[in-house]
């Protein structure tokens, strides 16, 4: 009897821990029965998802679908909303982002985010790369300026500005201040990049430069891409998910959504007859 | 009825605000120029760095631009910090509510009570209460109060003015509150900080009515912010009302109309020099 139970409990316990084990390989973040809501508006309905470590993970889906507020929710960038409700989870690395004890600040610097416009800071281009680093108490010249070097190199933008990082990066281009804006997220050194709607405001050679350094930047990141342009989704995206009025309609393979989509309004979407 | 050509109605408003313009830039001129002819004539070393003699009829003034400095210094020292730390709670770190609308409704009214009032009440608190007697530490502290408005509300402006895109980006990059507000919102919002801080100089500098009821109207150079003193904008006053030596006053008042101006001009120029620095 004793014998059994022990032997019922370690076979529990083995399953429990393989399965952690393989969902810990294959899953970096994962909603569960997600929902966000401020005030009386509810955002996003119990969405479910999972991205995998090192994909390219796009969202899209019309204006208001929630898309964005959802990227948002994963660093807490929503957090200073006013009465913000979160229910279900969201799990990074099997860790509850809204567990008690979670250490934001930390969790922003795991979760790098680059916004929809390009935000140089009024400072020299070393600086605005700088500002991340420093803040978690990195002093060192050589640490920072290694940093500084590197990021701008994975945002192929180190070319265009290596003798003039102690100038204004407001002085830099649209699409030059996008990849600044990238390479300061990477010079956070994170785990996550959160892209919201990165290319925007550029003109197509500015977005194909940020396209080929996100496709390079897959064996290094988890990469989270909203994007307006579905077009764009299915050039770099290997997952996609479709989001629409708060809900989470579909998420699969880029190619096999884009072209045998499960839901009509996917197609819908997808083809132009909305949004 | 005939309708006036657009083009003579534009060419009647741009006359007219060219006009306005030119009285404005003559009226300061004027005013300014007029004081500095007058008063240049009896400025020079001695004048500046002299002690004054049969109550400022003669000899210098140099007792009075110390404790002009004296008060400047001291009602800065306390205002800025007050100023600016109140400016940041109400801006970054209290959402709008009543209780921002109570903070600043009080801000409104002690930047409209009358100076005098203001002198009254450093009298009786200051010099009175608080035992500091008439001193150039009691004058501070009531000018202090006078500026103290005034700065909440200049680096509030400069403050909100920062876009909020900056501060997600300091947010964004795992940045705690007090973060974002030195290392993003603070550098940018210096300039109109400043652009307050200076023309607050200006207000310490040429304040008469609070400071002669706190910081009185000794002749001596003040050896400590616990002696009293005069400052220049008094001495000025008292020389006319009692003295009747006019060209001395006229030459007291162009060394605080020239101190106020170099003062100025100098902020501005460094200011420009750091934003060019920093964009």
């Amino acid at each position: 009897m004793g014998f059994g139970l022990w032997l019922w409990a370690f076979g529990f316990e083995f399953t429990v821990a393989l399965v952690t084990d393989t969902q810990e390989q294959t899953v970096k973040i994962s909603a569960r029965d997600f929902s966000f809501s401020y005030g009386t508006q509810t955002a996003l309905r119990r969405i479910n998802l999972d991205i995998r470590p090192h994909e390219i993970f796009t969202i899209i889906g019309p204006a208001r679908s929630g898309k964005t507020t959802f990227l948002r929710c994963l660093n807490r960038m929503n957090d200073a909303i006013p009465n913000v409700r979160y229910e279900g989870q969201v799990l990074l690395d099997g860790a509850d982002l809204f567990g008690k004890g979670v250490d934001v600040s930390e969790l922003r610097r795991r979760l790098g985010m680059v916004f929809a416009m390009p935000v140089a800071l009024p400072k020299s281009i070393f600086n605005n790369l700088a500002l991340g680093p420093r803040m978690r108490g990195i002093r060192g010249k050589r640490r920072l300026s290694a940093l500084v070097e590197e990021s701008l190199k994975a945002a192929y933008l180190w070319d265009e500005v290596k003798d003039r990082l102690h100038e204004s990066a407001r002085n830099l281009s649209g699409g030059q201040q996008q990849r600044l804006c990238l390479a300061r997220a990477m010079a956070l050194e994170p785990e996550v990049l959160l892209l919201d709607e990165p290319c925007s405001g550029l003109d197509p050679i500015s977005t194909r430069k940020i396209e080929e350094a996100l496709v390079e930047l897959k064996s290094r990141y988890t990469i989270i891409l909203v994007t307006n342009v579905t077009a764009q989704a299915a050039r770099v995206g290997d997952r996609t998910a479709f989001f629409l009025m708060g809900e989470m309609i579909e998420c699969g393979a880029t190619e096999k959504l884009f072209t045998r989509p499960d839901d009509p309004r996917t197609s819908d979407y997808i083809t132009g007859k909305f949004g | 009825m005939t309708r006036v050509h657009p083009k003579t109605k534009e060419f009647i408003a741009k006359m007219a605000l060219r006009g306005i313009a030119a009285v404005v830039i003559l009226t300061l001129v004027s005013i300014v120029g007029y004081v500095i002819v007058k008063g240049v004539a009896v400025i020079d070393l001695k004048f500046l760095f002299g002690q004054p003699r049969s109550m400022g009829r003669e000899g210098g003034v140099f007792p009075f631009i110390v404790s002009s400095i004296y008060i400047t210094v001291i009602s800065l020292a306390v205002s800025i910090p007050l100023g600016l730390g109140s400016a940041i709670y109400l801006t970054e770190y209290r959402a709008e509510g009543w209780a921002t609308k109570v903070i600043r409704f009080g801000i409104d009214c002690l930047a409209g009570i009358p100076s005098i009032v203001l002198g009254l009440f450093g009298f009786s608190f200051f010099v009175k209460f608080l035992h500091l007697s008439w001193s150039l530490l009691s004058g501070g502290l009531t000018v202090s109060l006078m500026i103290l408005p005034f700065i909440i509300r200049s680096s509030e402006e400069a403050i909100r003015a920062v876009p909020q895109s900056y501060r997600e980006v300091a947010f964004a990059a795992g940045g705690t509150k007090w973060q974002s507000v030195t290392r993003v919102v603070l550098p940018c919002a210096l300039p109109g900080v400043m652009t307050g801080i200076i023309l607050a100089i200006g207000k310490c500098v040429g304040e008469t009515a609070s400071v002669i009821f706190t910081a009185g109207t000794s002749l001596r150079t003040p050896q400590s912010v616990f002696d009293s003193g005069r400052t220049l904008a008094i001495h000025f006053y008292l020389l006319v009302r009692e003295t009747g030596a006019s060209d001395m006053a006229y030459g007291s008042a162009a060394t605080l109309l020239i101190a106020i101006l170099s003062v100025n001009f100098t902020a501005y120029y460094l200011m420009r020099r750091f934003l060019r620095r920093v964009s």
